[in-house]
């Protein structure tokens, strides 16, 4: 049986990756009649020439044919004589890098056109690089739109001299350049007569003929089973089941479980349904041993040293989200068959696309590529990429949009010998806010008894929750009956109340939390105490119903006891309240419902 | 040491797909449209679980103008393997009198794409195995694995999710829900391949037999029952004719080959000699560049 070549075309786009590929299936005769006619018949409704456009073959979305460009990556398969093909084809606008970067994952080998005419381009060696990270050691270049330069041999050469010395700093295997025109079919299936100065094979020869294998002594290798899932059908049978990602495994094997060190027999070995006392890298297979120990999804079953168990390693990323890495951020990570809590604690350098040089960096944005130390909450599993290719790449994501918003390769432990701690990174202030994704914020409600504060604070923490915001509201009810019990109503307790609660507001911003507060909070000089405490996280909101309206509402009966004498230094009748001076919100709701006083107060919280 | 073929290779990357659905999603169903690929993934998915049964019930989406044979095949299945096999019908559009001859892609849109989104949200199902695969078709050829649907089932193939290696992002918001395809890196001929290897048992309508067909508009369609009738042209004769078919669907518009390939190998050896792709059987598939992807847009798999 003929083996399998899994290869992406990649390179700046207009390079003609999507025509080149078209026109090798036309030429090697690879698809069928009614794609052909198709083909023809698009060709000429799509094209002013009446040329047939071989990119149609390949550009499968509306939105990629009515604009001419290719946004995502399309798979064909087909079949020489000599090979099996997959090929991915790959978009080359910077925008759809992340797309270009699925197919990099996904092939063993890169073919990376560059346009003659323009010579090597940054998305040339940003498509490289990428490739590079993610595994692939074997490449192509097609110098592609030749006919442009008349066949130029010097062209040639001068574009070959300078992508050999790019490719010198790039890990790679082989490389192998050929002179081609995707549209007039120089040297895509067959050797071209405008170009006798080059002595290669064709495009297709190549590949026909190239070895990517990275075929081990699987005998030699160590086992290693990522589970995937625990199958229990009844009390009596207990499967691990998993792909098999390295070396083989025989009934009687003796295992490991990681991460908790446990050891056991294989007793059983299920294979793709079918029992078997032996499996090899890339089984899929059940498991089952000969003791009850400590497994779950997530976990390794494995032999040998290779797999490393630790809570933080150095790694490669792409990031591919529109919204940058914020570093200390919860993200969702996942390795091998675990997925776990972790955070980006330092980015060590970015990498930049044209020099290859390590700048220092605060984030990384789209299409960005970096080294940085990951965090995780717990201990897991891992292997580095070198060593294992499924137990050595990683995905992180949002926690928020469910976006894979990076990708990438583990490199090693941060320092050799030393585990990386959640504890030990420097959590401050502002990277807890971050891991919660918010400013935290003491929104302070000042106003009558009977104003609306307590309604208002409410209702406006619960659309905060709604929208995923950590919240917390302190009133009367949670902080009188505790914290502050052992304080009166004397002029000195009614200070050292809101000083304690100011202090209390305070530690929760510093915990990243958005605070609200409902109090009277009458005077002008402890509300300016309050916000010297908190800081400039301060808002106050003055609920400014008018005293009237509050004693007319008198939900608790608490003005009409006052008005009787019953409650000394009631506020607004016995006592008075001083109006705010320049308060951040005004709000009386008096003649406003509870849904227009909470859409006004969050309309203007937002534009602070 | 033995070594895994192309095929062992499809097979453990289709049941890897299949362990990480059942492992990680909150409430799957497998499609199962009665189909030779429905009939692969349906065959993996036994093996995948093995000797426990599919951790996820099955579903048909029923037209009630699929062939006479496929339904029974299906009822046939379900029983001899011991699985939960949902069959859900659009009752309104039954009631309605909704029919391929007289509504045409509203047809489709109302007994296929409402039907199944209906079916989806009845149950709540927030992932559904698909046998979809990437060569039928150009806009499939662009569809991820996992392919993520919002909460009308619409695809956004602008904006689909990054895909690396083997690490499957499974996580949804409410309402939103996912389309796996564990097939989607299989050929056609991987298919017949793979039947022969494992003795998938396929609906008898794939090998060539006599059957009554009429000609439409170059296609060639079969009487499966009366209902056909009533809507034949003066000039459209039934005749008995050595036909099969490369993929099944709903009677009235699922053309049929002039085959004489009665046997596996038969079909193989066609497969592999065929200058047609086999979407070109299907009517529906004519209507216009871009139509699949129009119709997977609005939810339909």
């Amino acid at each position: 049986m003929n083996s399998l070549l899994k290869f992406i075309t990649c390179g700046s786009v207009d390079d003609g990756k999507s025509t080149l590929i078209g026109h090798m299936l036309y030429d090697a005769k690879l698809i069928f009649a009614d794609q052909e006619r198709a083909l023809e018949l698009d060709s000429r409704v799509g094209s002013a020439g009446g040329d047939i456009d071989y990119s149609l073959l390949l550009d499968g979305l509306m939105a990629e044919r009515e604009q001419g460009i290719t946004i995502d990556v399309a798979y064909r398969y087909f079949t020489t004589e000599k090979r099996s093909f997959i090929v991915a084809d790959t978009p080359g606008h910077e925008e759809y890098t992340r797309n270009m970067a699925v197919g990099a994952s996904f092939a063993d080998l890169a073919v990376i056109l560059v346009d003659a005419s323009q010579g090597v381009l940054v998305q040339t060696k940003r498509h490289s690089r990428i490739c590079s990270l993610m595994g692939i050691r074997d490449f192509v270049i097609a110098v592609n739109k030749m006919d442009l330069t008349d066949y130029s041999e010097d062209v040639f050469a001068s574009i070959k001299g300078e992508l050999e010395k790019f490719f010198g700093e790039i890990d790679c295997r082989s490389l192998q350049v050929i002179p081609v025109s995707a549209t007039k079919g120089d040297n895509i299936t067959e050797g071209s007569t405008n170009m006798d100065w080059y002595e290669g094979p064709s495009l297709l020869a190549y590949l026909e003929d190239v070895d990517v294998s990275r075929d081990l002594d699987e005998e030699k290798q160590p086992f290693i089973l990522p589970v995937q899932r625990v199958s229990r059908p009844d009390r009596t049978y207990r499967g691990f089941q998993g792909q098999i990602e390295s070396g083989v495994l025989h009934t009687g094997d003796e295992v490991t479980a990681l991460p908790s060190g446990q050891k056991a027999c294989v007793e059983g070995i299920i294979s793709a349904g079918k029992h078997t006392d032996e499996a090899v890298k890339g089984e899929p297979v059940s498991v089952l041993l000969d003791r009850e120990i400590d497994i779950s999804r997530g976990n390794v079953i494995c032999s040998g040293q290779m797999v490393r168990t630790g809570n933080g390693f150095t790694a490669d990323i792409l990031w591919m989200d529109e919204q940058r890495l914020i570093p200390g951020r919860n993200y969702i990570l996942k390795v091998g068959t675990s997925q776990i809590t972790a955070a980006v604690v330092k980015i060590r350098h970015r990498v930049d696309i044209n020099s290859g040089e390590h700048v220092d960096a605060e984030t990384l944005s789209k299409n960005e590529i970096g080294s940085c130390e990951i965090s995780c909450t717990d201990r897991i599993p891992y292997t580095v990429f070198r060593d294992n290719r499924a137990m050595g790449s990683l995905i992180l994501i949002d926690v928020v949009s469910h976006m894979t918003s990076a990708c990438g390769v583990i490199r090693g432990v941060p320092s050799e010998g030393e585990n990386l701690t959640w504890h030990n990174m420097d959590v401050t202030r502002r990277t807890r806010a971050m891991s919660l994704g918010q400013m935290p914020k003491t929104i302070w409600f000042t106003g009558l008894s009977g104003s609306g504060k307590s309604t208002l604070a409410n209702e406006i923490e619960k659309r905060m929750a709604a929208a995923g915001k950590h919240t917390m509201l302190l009133d009367g009810d949670n902080v009188r009956m505790g914290l502050n019990r052992n304080l009166g109503f004397s002029e000195e307790d009614r200070v050292e109340n809101i000083r304690r609660i100011a202090e209390v507001s305070r530690l929760m911003n510093d915990a990243g939390l958005i605070v609200l507060t409902s109090f009277i909070s009458p005077f002008e000089a402890d509300r300016q105490r309050a916000r010297e405490i908190i800081g400039s996280d301060f808002i106050e909101i003055y609920v400014s119903t008018p005293l009237e309206e509050c004693e007319k509402r008198d939900v608790k009966g608490l003005y009409k006891k006052a008005r009787a004498g019953e409650i000394p230094q009631f506020t607004g009748i016995s006592s008075p309240y001083e109006i705010p001076s320049s308060p951040e919100i005004t709000v009386d709701t008096s003649g406003m419902t509870l849904k227009e006083a909470a859409d006004y107060v969050i309309s203007m919280l937002e534009k602070l | 040491m033995k070594q895994l073929t192309h095929l062992d290779k499809l097979e453990a990357e289709a049941i890897y797909i299949m362990r990480e659905v059942a492992a990680c999603c909150e409430k799957p169903v497998m499609l199962y449209s009665i189909g030779k690929d429905s009939s692969v993934m349906l065959h993996l998915a036994m093996k995948a679980f093995y000797p426990e049964k599919p951790p996820f019930p099955f579903m048909h989406i029923d037209t009630t103008w699929k062939f006479h044979e496929m339904t029974s095949f299906r009822d046939k299945v379900a029983e001899k393997l011991g699985i939960e096999m949902i069959v859900y019908r659009n009752d309104d559009g039954i009631r309605r009198g909704i029919n391929p001859f007289e509504h045409g892609a509203a047809y489709t849109d109302i007994m296929k794409t409402q039907a199944l989104k209906d079916a989806l949200d009845k149950y709540g199902f927030t992932a559904a195995f698909g046998g979809g695969r990437r060569d039928e078709e150009k806009s499939r050829a662009k569809e991820r694995i996992f392919s993520f649907r919002n909460q009308s089932h619409g695809w956004d193939p602008k904006n689909q999710r990054p895909e690396m290696w083997k690490l499957f992002n499974t996580r949804i918001n409410k309402g939103e829900s996912i389309r796996v395809f564990p097939l989607s890196n299989w050929t056609e001929k991987d298919i017949w391949q793979y039947i022969k290897r494992e003795n998938i048992e396929i609906v008898p309508l794939y090998y060539a037999k006599e059957r009554p067909v009429v000609e439409r508009d170059g296609n060639i369609i079969m009487i499966d029952d009366d209902r056909i009738m009533k809507y034949l042209k003066p000039d459209e004769h039934v005749v008995i004719r050595k036909v099969r078919f490369r993929t099944l669907g709903c009677y009235p518009l699922t053309g049929g080959c002039y085959s004489d390939a009665e046997t596996l190998d038969d079909i193989i050896a066609e497969t592999l000699g065929a200058v047609n792709s086999e979407r070109t059987s299907r009517v529906i598939d004519h209507e216009a560049a871009g139509s699949m992807e129009r119709r997977k847009r609005e939810g339909y798999f």
